[in-house]
Formats: C-alpha cells, sequence, structure tokens
C-alpha cells in the first residue's frame, strides 16, 4: 500500500463545490494525507521543514489545485520554489524525491474541447502542465499523467457526483495497484 | 556698574548680542564670547572696570573647564580612551616637551634667566582645552582623525599640569622663603606631608574617583532617580562633579583631569545621557563666563604701550607651536588641510597659563610687569587663533581643495551613533526593540523607570534613563545622527510634546508614535504625525482572525479580510479627522463610518469577497457563459 500525498491549494476553496466534492471523497482514506495548503500558509509563510518531512513520507505526491491562467494558484508555485531546494530535491545530494510518483490533478472551468488544437486555448491540457512535468523530471520523479475535471462552469449535480467518484477510485488504485503504468505522453487523457 | 545683577545683565546682554552675531559671520561661539569680554572690558565700554575683576571671573568660572572634561569623559568609554594611547603619549608629550624646549631656547638667547624661561616655557607649551574641544564640537569634528590628535594632545598638556606645577616651586633656588608662604593655596592640604606620603595620597584619590565611579555613583543616581525630581538628579550630578574636583584639589592635582576620569569611568552607566543632558547647560554658561572673563583681560593700554613686544611675542609662540604641531601631524600623516587645522587649531597658548602666571608670581620668578606681558600675550593668542582658524577655514580651504586630493579621511567614531532611538521600553516598546535587535538593528533606548533600566541592562539591553522630552537628552542620545524617532510611550501628552520637540530642534528625523485610540491619532494628525500605530489594532484583528477561524472559515479568505479591515480603518480615520472639529457633525459622522464598516463586512459575506474584489470568484463566468448559450 503506497502512501498518497495531496497537497491541495485552492484560494477559494468554500466556493469551488467541484473541489469540495472531491476533497471529500478522498478525505480520511487511509494512507491519503492532504495537505490544505492555504488553510496552513493564510500568509504563504510555508514551513519548508514541515513541508519536506511530509513529501520524504510519501510514495505519491499529487498537486491538486484548480487551473488558473494556465496554472496552479500562486501558493503552489510558492511551494514549489520553497519547498524543493536545490541539494535537497534536485542538484547535486537532492536524492530525497528520487522515484516517487507525481502528477497533478486538475479542474478546469473550460471544457476539454477548450483545450484542445481546434478549442478557444489552442492546446490540450497536457501542454500546459509542462513545466510541472519538467520539475517532476528534475527531481529525478516519476511524472504521471493528469487526473483532470473539465467543464466546471457547467457542471450538473449528477456529473460531479460521478467525478469525485472517479476520482476516489483514482486514488485508491495509486495507493494499492501493484505497478501504476499512467506515462503522460503516451496514454489518452483521463476522462 | 555694580552689583550682581547688574553685572549678570551686562554678561548676559553682551553674550547673547555677540555670540549670534558670531556665529552668523561663521565664526565660532567661542570668537563670540572672547569678543564679548572686549567689548564691556575696560577698554572699550568699561562696563568692567579692571582686569583684576575679569580675573576674578574666570577663575571662577575655569570650572567650566573641568565640567566639560567631564562630559568628554562620559562619551568616552575606557575601551576607546585605550585606542587612543598612542596619541596621548606620543604625540601629546613630544608636543609638550618639545614647544617647552624650544621657547625655553629662545627666553635663554634672548636673554632672561634659565628659570624664567623655563616658567614661561613649561606654561606656554600648554593649550587651551576650552577654545580647542568646544570649537571641535561646534564644527562636529570630535569624532575625526583631527579631532582625536587635538584631544590626545589636550589631554597629555592636562596630565602635564601636575609635573609642573611640581617643578615651578623647585625654580626659586634664589629666594626660598617664598616657597613656603604661598604654595598653600595651589597644593592644598598634602602639602605638609612628606614626599612619600604626597605620592601615596595621590594615587589614594585617583583610587577613590575610580571606586566611587564604579560603584558609589550608580547606586547614588538610581536612588535619587527613584525619587522623580529632576532638580535632584541635576544636584547629584553636580555633586559628582564638584566633589571630584575638590578631592583633586586637595591632592594638588589637576581637577579636569580628575573629573575626565570619573566621566570615562560613568561612561558605561544608564545615567550618562542624563548625565550629559544635565551638566551640558552649566558646562555652557561657565565657559562662555569663562571666553568672555579672558577678552576682559586683554590689557589694551599694554597692548599699545609695549606693542611690537606684545605682538611679537604672540605671534611668535603661535607660530612656534604650529610649526611644531605641523611637524608631529607629518609624523601621523595627516593630510595637508588637516595637519594645518590640527596645528592652528591648538597654537593658542592655554587659560591653565593664567594659573602659571599667577603662581609664578606669587613664588617670586615673575616679576609684575612680566606677568602683565604674558597675561596679554595670552588672552591675545587666544583671541587670535579662532580668528586665524576661521581665516583658514574660509579663505585658505576653499583656495586648497581645488586641489582634488584634499579629501579628508575620517576614522572609526569613539561611539557608533544608531540610526534608531526608541523611547520607553515597556511592554510595547520592548517587543519593538527585541524584534529590531533580533533583525540586526541596534536602537539607543531611553527610558524613565530605574527599576526597569538595572533589569533590562542585566539583560543585556543598553537602556538609557533619561526624559526623552527634552532637547539636549535627544542630542547626547545621537538625535542629530539618528533618522528615526519611536515613541513607545503609553502617554499621547508627553508623544505630543515629543513630536513638538522633534519638529523644532530635530526636523530631519522620521517620527514614528504609539497612540492609544483614535482620539489620540487624531491629535497626531493634526501635528503633522504620519507615522501612528494605534497600540490595541493589529492585536484585536489577529483575535478576531483566530476567532473567524474556529468558527469555519477558510485561514486565507480570514487573513485577506483582516488587512481589508485593516486598511479600511485606517482609510476611515483620516476621513473621520475631517468632521472632528464639528462636534454634532462628527458624531454622525462617526455612526455613518460604522455603518460603513458593518455594509463593507456583511457585504463581503453576502457577495462571497468584498465589493470590490471578485477574485476567484467564478460566479461572473458562469452568469456570461449562461447568457451566450
Amino acid at each position: 500500500m503506497r502512501k498518497i500525498l495531496v497537497l491541495f491549494a485552492h484560494p477559494k476553496y468554500e466556493h469551488s463545490e467541484v473541489n469540495q466534492a472531491m476533497i471529500r471523497s478522498i478525505s480520511e482514506l487511509e494512507n491519503v494525507e492532504i495537505r490544505d495548503l492555504y488553510e496552513l500558509y493564510p500568509d504563504f509563510n510555508i514551513s519548508i521543514q514541515q513541508e519536506q518531512e511530509a513529501l520524504i513520507q510519501a510514495d505519491v505526491v499529487i498537486w491538486h489545485h484548480p487551473i488558473y491562467w494556465y496554472s496552479c494558484p500562486p501558493l503552489l508555485k510558492q511551494w514549489i520554489d520553497l519547498v524543493l531546494e536545490f541539494g535537497w530535491a534536485y542538484g547535486p545530494g537532492g536524492v530525497y524525491l528520487k522515484g516517487k510518483y507525481l502528477l497533478n490533478a486538475i479542474t478546469s472551468g473550460g471544457s476539454d474541447l477548450a483545450y484542445s488544437k481546434e478549442g478557444r486555448n489552442q492546446h490540450p491540457i497536457v501542454d500546459f502542465l509542462l513545466p510541472f512535468e519538467q520539475t517532476g523530471k528534475l527531481c529525478l520523479m516519476n511524472y504521471l499523467a493528469p487526473f483532470h475535471v473539465s467543464g466546471t462552469f457547467k457542471i450538473t449535480d449528477s456529473e460531479l457526483e460521478d467525478q469525485a467518484k472517479a476520482y476516489r477510485e483514482f486514488v485508491l488504485e495509486l495507493r494499492d495497484s501493484e505497478q501504476i503504468d499512467r506515462p503522460i505522453r503516451t496514454n489518452p487523457l483521463l476522462k | 556698574m555694580n552689583g550682581f545683577l547688574a553685572n549678570a545683565v551686562i554678561y548676559i546682554i553682551a553674550a547673547i548680542i555677540c555670540v549670534p552675531l558670531a556665529k552668523r559671520l561663521g565664526m565660532g561661539s567661542v570668537l563670540g564670547y572672547l569678543l564679548a569680554g572686549i567689548l564691556i572690558g575696560p577698554y572699550l565700554l568699561g562696563f568692567i572696570t579692571n582686569e583684576g575683576q575679569g580675573q576674578d571671573i574666570m577663575h571662577a568660572t575655569e570650572f567650566g573647564v573641568v565640567m566639560m572634561l567631564f562630559l568628554i569623559g562620559l562619551e568616552l568609554e575606557p575601551k576607546n580612551l585605550w585606542k587612543i594611547r598612542d596619541l596621548i603619549i606620543r604625540i601629546g608629550l613630544s608636543q609638550v616637551l618639545v614647544t617647552a624646549l624650544l621657547v625655553f631656547c629662545v627666553g635663554i638667547l634672548i636673554p632672561i634667566p634659565w628659570q624664567i624661561s623655563l616658567a614661561i616655557a613649561l606654561s606656554m607649551a600648554l593649550s587651551s582645552t576650552a577654545i580647542v574641544l568646544q570649537s571641535l564640537k561646534e564644527r562636529n569634528e570630535m569624532n575625526s582623525k583631527l579631532g582625536k590628535m587635538s584631544f590626545g594632545v589636550l589631554l597629555m598638556q592636562d596630565i602635564a599640569v601636575i609635573p609642573i606645577l611640581a617643578i615651578l616651586p623647585l625654580l626659586v633656588v634664589a629666594s626660598p622663603d617664598l616657597t613656603t608662604a604661598h604654595t598653600d593655596d595651589m597644593h592644598g592640604l598634602i602639602e605638609s606631608l612628606p614626599g612619600w606620603a604626597q605620592t601615596l595620597s595621590i594615587f589614594a584619590a585617583i583610587g577613590i574617583v575610580v571606586l566611587l565611579g564604579r560603584y558609589g555613583f550608580g547606586p547614588l543616581l538610581n536612588f535619587v532617580a527613584k525619587t522623580r525630581l529632576r532638580e535632584l538628579f541635576t544636584a547629584s550630578a553636580l555633586l559628582i562633579v564638584v566633589g571630584i574636583s575638590y578631592l583633586m584639589e586637595l591632592v594638588g592635582l589637576s581637577p579636569a583631569l580628575g573629573a575626565f576620569l570619573a566621566g570615562v569611568i560613568l561612561a558605561n552607566s544608564p545615567y550618562r545621557h542624563a548625565l550629559e543632558s544635565d551638566l551640558e547647560p552649566f558646562k555652557g554658561l561657565l565657559l562662555g563666563l569663562f571666553f568672555m572673563a579672558v577678552g576682559s583681560t586683554i590689557n589694551f593700554s599694554l597692548i599699545y604701550k609695549e606693542a611690537s613686544t606684545v605682538f611679537t611675542l604672540t605671534l611668535g609662540i603661535i607660530l612656534l607651536k604650529t610649526l611644531v604641531l605641523l611637524v608631529l601631524g607629518k609624523v601621523k600623516k595627516l593630510h595637508l588641510t588637516t595637519n594645518l587645522k590640527f596645528a592652528i587649531g591648538l597654537s593658542q597658548v592655554g587659560e591653565f597659563s593664567f594659573v602659571t602666571y599667577a603662581f609664578a608670581q606669587q613664588l617670586g620668578i615673575f616679576e609684575q610687569s612680566l606677568t602683565d606681558t604674558l597675561m596679554a600675550v595670552t588672552a591675545l593668542s587666544m583671541t587670535i587663533s579662532p580668528v586665524l582658524m576661521l581665516v583658514f577655514d574660509k579663505f585658505i580651504i576653499p583656495m586648497m581643495s581645488k586641489n582634488p586630493e584634499t579629501k579628508e579621511q575620517k576614522m572609526d567614531t569613539f561611539q557608533e551613533k544608531n540610526k534608531v532611538i526608541l523611547i520607553g521600553f515597556g511592554h510595547f516598546g520592548s517587543t519593538l526593540g527585541r524584534f529590531l535587535r533580533a533583525s540586526g538593528v541596534e536602537a539607543t533606548i531611553l527610558d524613565s523607570d530605574p527599576e526597569r533600566i538595572e533589569y533590562l541592562r542585566k539583560m543585556g539591553f543598553k537602556v538609557y534613563f533619561g526624559d526623552g522630552t527634552r532637547a539636549e537628552l535627544l542630542q547626547s542620545a545621537g538625535a542629530e545622527e539618528a533618522s528615526i524617532l519611536i515613541s513607545a510611550i503609553d502617554n499621547t501628552e508627553y508623544s505630543l510634546k515629543l513630536v513638538e520637540l522633534c519638529k523644532q530642534e530635530f526636523p530631519h528625523l522620521e517620527v514614528m508614535i504609539r497612540a492609544k485610540n483614535r482620539y489620540d491619532a487624531f491629535e497626531l494628525m493634526e501635528k503633522g504625525v504620519t507615522n501612528i500605530y494605534r497600540e490595541h489594532l493589529d492585536t484585536s484583528i489577529k483575535m478576531g482572525e483566530d476567532v473567524l477561524k474556529k468558527l469555519g472559515f477558510r485561514a486565507h479568505t480570514v487573513h485577506r479580510m483582516a488587512k481589508q479591515f485593516h486598511d479600511y480603518d485606517e482609510a476611515a480615520l483620516k476621513v473621520l479627522i475631517n468632521y472632528k472639529n464639528n462636534q454634532d457633525e462628527y458624531i454622525s459622522k462617526n455612526r455613518q463610518q460604522i455603518e460603513m464598516q458593518e455594509s463593507l463586512l456583511s457585504g463581503e459575506l453576502m457577495r462571497k469577497f468584498s465589493v470590490n474584489d471578485h477574485t476567484w470568484d467564478s460566479d461572473g463566468i458562469k452568469e456570461a457563459e449562461k447568457k451566450s448559450k
């Protein structure tokens, strides 16, 4: 059984029905730790030590956040800047994250169509995740294809329920399956 | 013109007219006082009828020099004194010996008897501590290399006073009967003791001063400070200086030296700034009177009669001293401009010679006429050297500074002055001070509670005793050099006084004030203070934040709301102040402000965030999407 670490970053969680449903579906699962970054560090003063300790424990790291302007909310970027230190996460001696799995669990207002070559955003979602992918690679981590809930502007209650369930299944699979095979470049996007 | 009050009026009026005039003309206050003295002296306006009267005043006011050295000692911690020991011993001693030797040789060549030559030579080797230090302080040059060199020389000269007074009686080989008759008033009680006992009592006296400085004065001042009677504190400060002077005179030492020693020992005391500010006016007054007395003793009829002799001697001695000092400055690698300043500054004959002349005359070494001539020469040199300095400053330096090499090098300062002055070290001030110190910023701290100071000193804070609403105290705490003044005092009236004072005396200081509440803040705002810190504001909002979080609000949301609320409250203050004077309108406006605050807050909740802030709010986008369908 792998240890899952969900690093959740949403500046206005109380207004996000989608993320509330998703987080609710995976909370209280065994070996799944959710760190609510905006609740832990409302003033952006991140405790590097605590975050690194949590990372060492984990086998799978999930950056769970909404997509804002084709990227993550600022506190998660702050987290990346501060916690992934030179000599710890990368560079000489930076081997503490080596071999761990990493992926983004994201929500977007735009639909899958919007995130395609033909759509308004002109690129598939994975293209926008390139910085995260490369960050993981630099830290010698296995970067996996994202879990993506799209079209949240128009999502219905039953659709949301399905997505929340899917997220729970997804996390459980990461936790329990013998092998994780989810390369970002070859697999089609998970719906 | 007779009577104490009449004299006082004359002196003060002369000073009030001459000193500001001199300052305006770019001369130092020393020259102003000297000119005032000449003006009221027997040869111009004749308010002071004879030189004898001037001399009496001079002797009485010499005490100003003692106080000045005590104050200088206060600014000089022992370790800093140790740093300049080389200057004091080598440069100082060479100056005294070489100058004395040269004057002695000139005397022999004239020729005059060697005893007289030696007495003159020793007297004239000394410079005027009063004039030089006062000018250096006025020009803010005490901490420069020039200031330190000058100070080193002057200190050595003060030490030299002891052997000089001892040597003079030995010169009276011709008429030994005179010696015992007149030395009593110079050497005090121990004269009758045998040599070894005299030496012993001198060391004992110095030991007493050191011990008192270490262990006696602190508890005394502490005890007095607790009574919170300021005049009593001033009296104690005077007691320290007068007492030490008395002790020194008793054993035949220079009172100035003893006072200086006590000052050095007290330099680390928490009462340092308070002592400074209490004694400063006395020192200033006494020195001013002293300079005026010197001016009034200049015997112009003698100068007129023997113009060539007096002027030749005066210019001769100034030239000779200048040359000796120039050589010494050269050895110490002073730059030419600095060296000239150093040499000209110390080129006059000092006030101490008045004492030695009188002493030598009592001993029968000098004739009355010789004493008169020498007095005239000395007083004249004391007047001429500041004039020379002025000429040098105003005309020679500008000419020389066309040469690009004339940049002056400054040495380390005696005492590192802090950028921040923190007044009040209670709960508020100490938290602030600790935070600043944790960030590597040292503040000069003033507090008026002796017990707290004692405790904090034990904890390693440099806290000084004193009332910050006094200009002199702020001055000695370094208000001239500081850039920020913080009042962490829980008393708005006090803070208002402080603000007023800073506006007048130290307009360059950025003033940051703790205020109790909105109403105090208004008063401070009306005085033009912009950095106002209402003591409850941040803490109560912080507490509110925690309450909201415990009730289940999101931490980051609360954090942002707290900031907005804080900013809103500060902004509302600026609006409210315009209505403060109209009481009726103020109340209604205040009520209106509260209503605004309430509506803003509830608005934030209803609208899921503030009126003007739709951050991370996708409702608008959702609606737009629906419409576009």
